[in-house]
C-alpha cells in the first residue's frame, strides 16, 4: 500500500493548517453566521486589513463561554445584559453596539391562537400560551432565547412554570429550531436575517412584526488581555474597529437577501 | 447558475427561497420544489451537478474532510494495530476485563469525545498553550481517538483467532511476545484492512467531534458532515442531502480502492 | 558442546479438569534409534510429547535434557504437528522465516532454505503461497523448515494422520533421511504399520501410563504387557 499521499497529507494537516497568515478567531451566534453576513463583510475586512477572521457560529451564551474561556479574540452577540456582565466581569474591554435588527413571531398560516396581523408581540404570547397552541422555544441560552423569555415575562407569563406539552424546547439553534416548527406547525420567534435565508418554511409565515419589545441589537466586545494574555489585541481591535467605521457600516448596510437589508449599523435611536 | 428575481421565483413556486449568492454554492442547479420524492431526486441531480462542475466549495470541503479522516485512520492505525495485537496475544490479569472495555469503547460518542478533546485543548485547559482549538489539527486528534478502540478491538479479534491456529507452531520455534504478535499482524494483513475501514467509516461519518473541536469554520475546518448540519440547520435540506450523497460517493470510493488495492496484493502474494 | 541427549522423563504426570492424562511416565530417551511413542487414541501420546518439547508443563514430575537449561534445550528442537501450521507467505519464505527466528546469518538463510526444500522435494514450489499448498506438500514443506534448523531433536506428532497413503509413504521416506543425516526422531503414531515400518524402538502408551518399552522387533513379535498384545491384534477400544 502506497502510504506517501496519506503522509503527505498527514505533514500537511497536521502543523494546523497555514498558519502562515493573520488570523483572529470570533465567537459570534447562529443568527449572523446562517444568515450570510460574514460571508458578505469579511471578505470586505479580510481584503483591506490582510487579516483572516474565522467564525466560530454558536448560542450567545456559548459564545460569551468561548471568550470567558480565552478560546476568541472577540465575541458578537446579541443580548445586551449579558454582555455588560461580561465585560463587568473582565473578560472583554468594551461593549459596541455596532448593529441591529429585528424577530419576528412566525407561525402556520392556519394561526389556531389567532395572532395574525398584530403589532403587539405580547399579546400575541398571551394568546398562544392561552390557545395552547404549539410553540418552539431555542431554549439554548442564546440572545434570541434570553429575548423569548423576556417577552413571557414582560406578558405576565411564568413560562418555566406554566409551559406545557405544547411548549417545545429544543435547545438548538436557530435554523434547527426553525425546521422543528416547520414541521410541528408551531409558532416559533426568529431574528429576521435567519428567517429570510431559511428554506424549509412549510406552512409557517411571519404573523406579527413591528414591535418595539422586538428590537434586537448586537454589540461587539474584544476579549480582554488582563484576563487572557494570549489574545490577539491589536488584530481583535483592528476587527472592532472597522466594524464600528464607515467602511463597516456600508458592507454591513450592503448585505441584502431578497433585495432586504437585515442588519442595521449602529445602535437603534429608538432603543430602550 | 440561474439568478431569478424575486416576479419569476414566485411564479414557479419559489417564493421562500432565498438568494443562493449568500451561500457560495457556485455548481449548484436551481432546485425546482416540489413533494418530498422529488426532492431526493432533485439531491441526487445536485449532487451530480456538484461533481460535474467541480464546485470550489465541494472540493474545498471534501479535500478537508478525507484529508483528517485519513490522518486519523493511519495515526490510529499506528496506535490500535499493535494495542490489538498485544493485547491478544499477551496473558496478564484483567485481560478479559480489557477486552471488554475496548469492545464498549467502539460506541464512544463522538460528541462526547469531542467534548474531552475541547476541554483539553481550550485555553482554559491544560493543553491551551499549543494553541490547537478549531484547527484541522484538533478535528484529526478528536478522530483518532474516537476510532482507536474500534481498530484496536477488531484487530484483537482478527489476530487472536490466528494465534488459536499459529500459537503452538510459533512458540515450537521460539516465537513468543511481541514478535509473535508482529508475525500474527503482518499475516492477518487482509482481515485487518475491514478493521481499518471500519475505523474511516466512522471517522468520514461523525460530526459531533468535529464539530466541537473544529469549530466548523469556513474555509479553515468546515468538513462534509459539519457543512451537511449546516445546511440542514439553514433549512436548504436539498443541499445537504446532495453534500450527502457526494459524501457517501467518497467513501464508497475509498472503500473500493481499498479493496482493489486488497485483491490485486492477495493475488500476486498470497 | 554437550549433546541435547539423553532426554531424562522423571515421574512426569499431567492432570486436566480433574482428569489424569499422564500418569508417572519415566524413561530415557538415548540419541541414535528412531523412538516411535505408540498407543492408542487418547492414550497422553500427543500431550507426552507437547511435555518433552516444553509446549506444555507437567503437572507433576520433571523433564531434563542432560543438564541443559531450558531455553538452550529448546533452540535444538523442533517439531512437527500434524496439521501443518504455515504462515500467510510464500514457501521459501517461510522456511527462511524459522531461520532467521533462530538468528540464522541473513546471507545463510537463503542457501539454507533452498537446500532444505531440495531434500523434500518441494523446490518446484519455493514462490508458491504456501496456504494453497496440497496437504502432504504443506507437511513436507513443514519438514523441510524444520530440518533447516539442524535440530538435534526432532518431534513429529502424527505427521501423516490427514494425509492419503502416497503423500504417507513420501513424509515417512523424509523422517528416514532426516534421522539418517543425523537427527535424533522421536515420533507420535496410532499407525501400527507406520510403527512397524520406521520404529528402531517402541514406547507404548496405555490410558497413560508407559506401559512397556522394547526395541521394535522384540515389541512386534513378543509384547510382554496385555495392552500391547490387544493393541497389536487390533482389539484394542480405539476411543
Amino acid at each position: 500500500m502506497d502510504l506517501r499521499p496519506i503522509l503527505l497529507a498527514a505533514v500537511l494537516i497536521l502543523p494546523g493548517s497555514a498558519p502562515a497568515k493573520d488570523f483572529i478567531t470570533v465567537a459570534s451566534t447562529t443568527s449572523t453566521e446562517q444568515s450570510g453576513l460574514f460571508k458578505h463583510i469579511l471578505p470586505i475586512f479580510e481584503q483591506e486589513t490582510g487579516i483572516q477572521v474565522r467564525v466560530v457560529a454558536l448560542g450567545t451564551g456559548q459564545a460569551l463561554d468561548l471568550g470567558r474561556r480565552g478560546d476568541a479574540d472577540v465575541v458578537l452577540v446579541h443580548a445586551k445584559a449579558l454582555e455588560e456582565q461580561f465585560v463587568a466581569d473582565g473578560f472583554g474591554v468594551q461593549r459596541f453596539e455596532v448593529m441591529h435588527n429585528d424577530f419576528i413571531l412566525v407561525g402556520p398560516r392556519s394561526d389556531p391562537a389567532g395572532v395574525r396581523g398584530g403589532a403587539d408581540v405580547v399579546a400575541a404570547l398571551r394568546k398562544i400560551a392561552a390557545a395552547r397552541a404549539p410553540f418552539v422555544s431555542r431554549g439554548d441560552r442564546s440572545g434570541t432565547h434570553f429575548a423569548e423569555l423576556e417577552l413571557w415575562k414582560t406578558a405576565g407569563i411564568d413560562i418555566a412554570a406554566d409551559k406545557g406539552p405544547w411548549y417545545r424546547d429544543t435547545g438548538s439553534g436557530m435554523g434547527p429550531t426553525l425546521n422543528t416548527a416547520s414541521g410541528l406547525n408551531a409558532y416559533a420567534l426568529t431574528d429576521r436575517g435567519t428567517w429570510i435565508s431559511f428554506k424549509n418554511r412549510g406552512e409557517l409565515t411571519t404573523l406579527v412584526e413591528g414591535d418595539r419589545r422586538l428590537f434586537n441589537q448586537y454589540g461587539v466586545i474584544l476579549v480582554s488581555a488582563s484576563a487572557h494574555p494570549h489574545v490577539k489585541t491589536k488584530l481583535g481591535q483592528a476587527f472592532v474597529d472597522w466594524l464600528l467605521s464607515r467602511r463597516g457600516r456600508e458592507a454591513i448596510a450592503a448585505f441584502k437577501v431578497d433585495g432586504e437589508q437585515l442588519f442595521f449599523p449602529g445602535a437603534d435611536p429608538r432603543s430602550r | 447558475m440561474l439568478a431569478l428575481d424575486r416576479t419569476s421565483r414566485s411564479a414557479i413556486g419559489l417564493s421562500h427561497v432565498g438568494d443562493r449568492g449568500a451561500g457560495g454554492w457556485t455548481g449548484r442547479l436551481a432546485p425546482s420544489g416540489g413533494t418530498p420524492l422529488n426532492a431526493i431526486a432533485e439531491a441526487l441531480l445536485g449532487a451530480l451537478g456538484l461533481i460535474a462542475t467541480r464546485d470550489a466549495k465541494l472540493i474545498e470541503i471534501a479535500t478537508l474532510s478525507v484529508a483528517v479522516s485519513l490522518s486519523a485512520v493511519l495515526l490510529a492505525s499506528l496506535l490500535a494495530l499493535p494495542l490489538g495485537a498485544a493485547v491478544a496475544v499477551a496473558r496478564f490479569p484483567g485481560r478479559h476485563a480489557l477486552i471488554v472495555l475496548l469492545n464498549a469503547l467502539m460506541g464512544l460518542p463522538p460528541v462526547v469525545v469531542g467534548l474531552v478533546v475541547y476541554l483539553l485543548l481550550s485555553r482554559a485547559g491544560p493543553l491551551g498553550e499549543l494553541g490547537l482549538l478549531f484547527t484541522p489539527t484538533a478535528m484529526v486528534i478528536a478522530q483518532t481517538l474516537l476510532i482507536l478502540p474500534i481498530i484496536a478491538a477488531l484487530a484483537r479479534q482478527g489476530v487472536e483467532d490466528a494465534w488459536i491456529e499459529y500459537e503452538e507452531q510459533l512458540r515450537s520455534l521460539g516465537v513468543t511476545g511481541i514478535a509473535a504478535a508482529a508475525t500474527l499482524l503482518w499475516d492477518t494483513r487482509y482481515s485487518l484492512v475491514t478493521a481499518v475501514l471500519a475505523g474511516l467509516g466512522r471517522a468520514s461519518a461523525e460530526v459531533g467531534a468535529v464539530m466541537i473541536v473544529g469549530g466548523n469554520i469556513d474555509g479553515v475546518t468546515r468538513v462534509m458532515t459539519t457543512a451537511i448540519a449546516l445546511e440542514t440547520s439553514k433549512g436548504d435540506l436539498t443541499l445537504a442531502l446532495s453534500l450527502g450523497i457526494v459524501l457517501i460517493l467518497l467513501v464508497l470510493l475509498l472503500n473500493a480502492a481499498a479493496f482493489i488495492v486488497k485483491e490485486s496484493a492477495q493475488r500476486r502474494y498470497g | 558442546m554437550s549433546s541435547l541427549l539423553p532426554l531424562g522423563l522423571d515421574e512426569v504426570g499431567f492432570r486436566a479438569s480433574g482428569r489424569v492424562i499422564l500418569d508417572r511416565v519415566s524413561a530415557e530417551v538415548i540419541a541414535g534409534p528412531r523412538t516411535v511413542i505408540l498407543g492408542a487414541n487418547g492414550a497422553g501420546k500427543s500431550v507426552l510429547m507437547r511435555i518433552c518439547h516444553g509446549l506444555l508443563a507437567p503437572t507433576s514430575g520433571a523433564v531434563h535434557w542432560n543438564e541443559l537449561a531450558a531455553p538452550e534445550a529448546a533452540r535444538r528442537q523442533a517439531m512437527v504437528f500434524q496439521r501443518p501450521v504455515m504462515l500467510r507467505r510464500s514457501a521459501l519464505a517461510n522456511v527462511e522465516y524459522a531461520l532467521k527466528v533462530a538468528r540464522v546469518a541473513p546471507t545463510d538463510r537463503r542457501a539454507r532454505a533452498v537446500e532444505a526444500l531440495e531434500n523434500v522435494g518441494v523446490r518446484h514450489l519455493a514462490d508458491r503461497p504456501a496456504r494453497v499448498l496440497s496437504g502432504g506438500e504443506q507437511q513436507r514443506l513443514a519438514l523441510a523448515r524444520a530440518w533447516a534448523l539442524r535440530p538435534e531433536v526432532l518431534f513429529l506428532d502424527e505427521p501423516t494422520a490427514n494425509l492419503d497413503p502416497s503423500a504417507t509413504r513420501e513424509v515417512e521416506a523424509i523422517i528416514a533421511a532426516i534421522h539418517a543425516a543425523g537427527t535424533k526422531v522421536v515420533m507420535t503414531t496410532h499407525n501400527l504399520g507406520q510403527a512397524r515400518r520406521l520404529a528402531d524402538e517402541i514406547l507404548f502408551l496405555h490410558a497413560g501410563r508407559l506401559t512397556e518399552r522394547a526395541p521394535a522387533d522384540a515389541f512386534f513379535e513378543r509384547p510382554v504387557s496385555a495392552e500391547a498384545a490387544a493393541f497389536i491384534k487390533g482389539e484394542l477400544p480405539w476411543t
